[in-house]
């Protein structure tokens, strides 16, 4: 089963409108029992950090999420479901991510913030294809060895990332017209093919 | 960076466009999702749905037709026209819509401004200002344009981002309809005033206009209807222009 977290913050119907749009299975969940009984789950994470991580560990989710990943089940975050990765966020400094990935999020210091609007996807290699996505984000991550696109505002950041089980959208795929829906639909067919 | 938007705006009474569209094979003109789907296709950035309907008993068929994009249409769309609670606020977002837009609400009572953006994120609120120019400066005016308030549109604005607004819809009165372009005056002020983005609505009569405001005027969107509604101009048409005058925008 695929699940799509919801942990009682934000909107999370248009990543479900997108998946159904694609005609892929997906339910909500939204305690810990369903979170451990899903295959794979999307994480679209809003809001800020802190809160974020506040309201996980409020429903018991944190270590629940954490354990699906760290058992090698697919994972795909968006948005602050990519931040959560890293060790943390400039946003809310005493919360801690799941430092699965090395780096913290920092704020832009240039341009209008938050950086809203369609910026341009570069693929670091021959995986993901190009495009504009849209994007709606104060903080980011500058680099990753496991990066997979950027993004340039105000200098370069952190579009996608891939490891092993993990894959996550800084940008929002539902979002992105065409071209989000055509990612969703790569990820999902990349789980099929293990 | 970031591309300069192109937004379409479609009137919606009682959850159907009513502005007229020429759009050849359509099977129902007003239908706002199979119109949303044309503007996607033609590379539309946004949509924004500005909702005419009378009375607020009436607002049901709005919701319906808020579900109903969000179930089709994957670019973010802005639901405005009315919205004066928090109630209401969060009905339309829950319902699937990114965004919304308040004007008259916001200016009657800032702190709903501050008290949508704290619960809801300030990505999803717009505020919508309608100025029209006074002395050496412009005059906010509400309730659709009809009834000027003595508040400085400048200030204003400035208010309206330091209490929590992600974007200013800005309508400038003296020369929406006219086709004889955007106020650039009033657009290099705002910019100035502003770190937050700002979409340019009011004046969308020519291609050179629309280049104008986003490049000597600074904006970050336009907003159009007619020219888009009676087919003048597909959004294509336009970004096929503004890339030429060397405007990044998303194809």
């Amino acid at each position: 089963m695929m699940g799509i977290l919801d942990y009682g913050a934000g909107n999370l119907a248009s990543v479900k409108n997108a998946m159904d749009f694609l005609g892929y299975d997906t339910e909500l969940v939204s305690d810990t029992r369903s979170l451990e009984a899903s295959d794979c789950i999307i994480f679209p994470g809003v809001g800020s950090f802190g809160s974020m991580v506040d309201t996980l560990k409020e429903r018991d989710m944190y270590n629940a999420l954490h354990d699906h990943i760290m058992d090698g089940k697919p994972f795909l975050g968006i948005c602050l479901g990519l931040q959560v990765l890293f060790e943390g966020s400039e946003e809310s400094p005493g919360h801690k991510g799941f430092s699965i990935l090395k780096g913290k999020a920092t704020k832009f210091t240039e341009g209008k913030v938050p950086q809203i609007g369609w910026n341009k996807i570069e693929p670091k290699d021959g995986m993901m294809a190009s495009g504009w996505a849209y994007y709606v984000n104060s903080y980011r991550i500058k680099s990753s060895e496991h990066v997979l696109a950027t993004t340039d505002y105000y200098g370069e950041f952190v579009a996608a990332i891939k490891k092993d089980n993990i894959t996550a959208f800084q940008f929002h795929p539902e979002k992105s017209g065409r071209y989000g829906l055509t990612l969703l639909g790569w990820w999902y067919d990349c789980l099929q093919k293990g | 960076m970031l591309a300069k938007r192109i937004i379409p705006c479609l009137d919606v009474r009682d959850g159907r466009v009513v502005k007229g569209t020429n759009f050849v094979n359509i099977r129902d003109a007003g239908d706002p999702v199979e119109l949303g789907k044309r503007y996607d296709e033609q590379n539309a950035d946004e949509l924004v749905f500005l909702d005419i309907t009378a009375s607020y008993e009436e607002r049901g068929t709005t919701i319906k037709m808020v579900r109903e994009v969000a179930k089709q249409i994957f670019i973010p769309f802005t639901v405005g026209g009315g919205i004066g609670s928090i109630d209401a606020i969060e009905k339309i977002l829950k319902s699937g819509a990114d965004k919304v837009s308040i004007n008259t609400a916001a200016v009657q009572n800032p702190t709903i401004i501050k008290e949508s953006s704290e619960r809801f994120g300030s990505q999803c609120i717009v505020v919508a200002v309608d100025a029209k120019r006074s002395g050496d400066g412009w005059e906010v005016y509400t309730h659709g344009g009809r009834r000027p308030t003595g508040i400085d549109a400048l200030r204003w604005m400035r208010k309206a981002q330091d209490l929590g607004a992600g974007e200013i819809l800005l309508t400038s009165m003296d020369f929406d309809g006219t086709k004889a372009g955007y106020d650039i005056e009033l657009h290099q002020a705002t910019d100035k005033m502003l770190s937050i983005p700002v979409i340019a609505s009011g004046g969308a009569g020519t291609l050179e206009s629309i280049a104008e405001v986003l490049t000597k005027g600074r904006a970050d969107a336009a907003l159009a209807a007619s020219i888009f509604h009676y087919g003048t101009y597909t959004v294509n048409d336009v970004k096929d222009y503004l890339e030429k005058q060397g405007v990044e925008v998303r194809r």
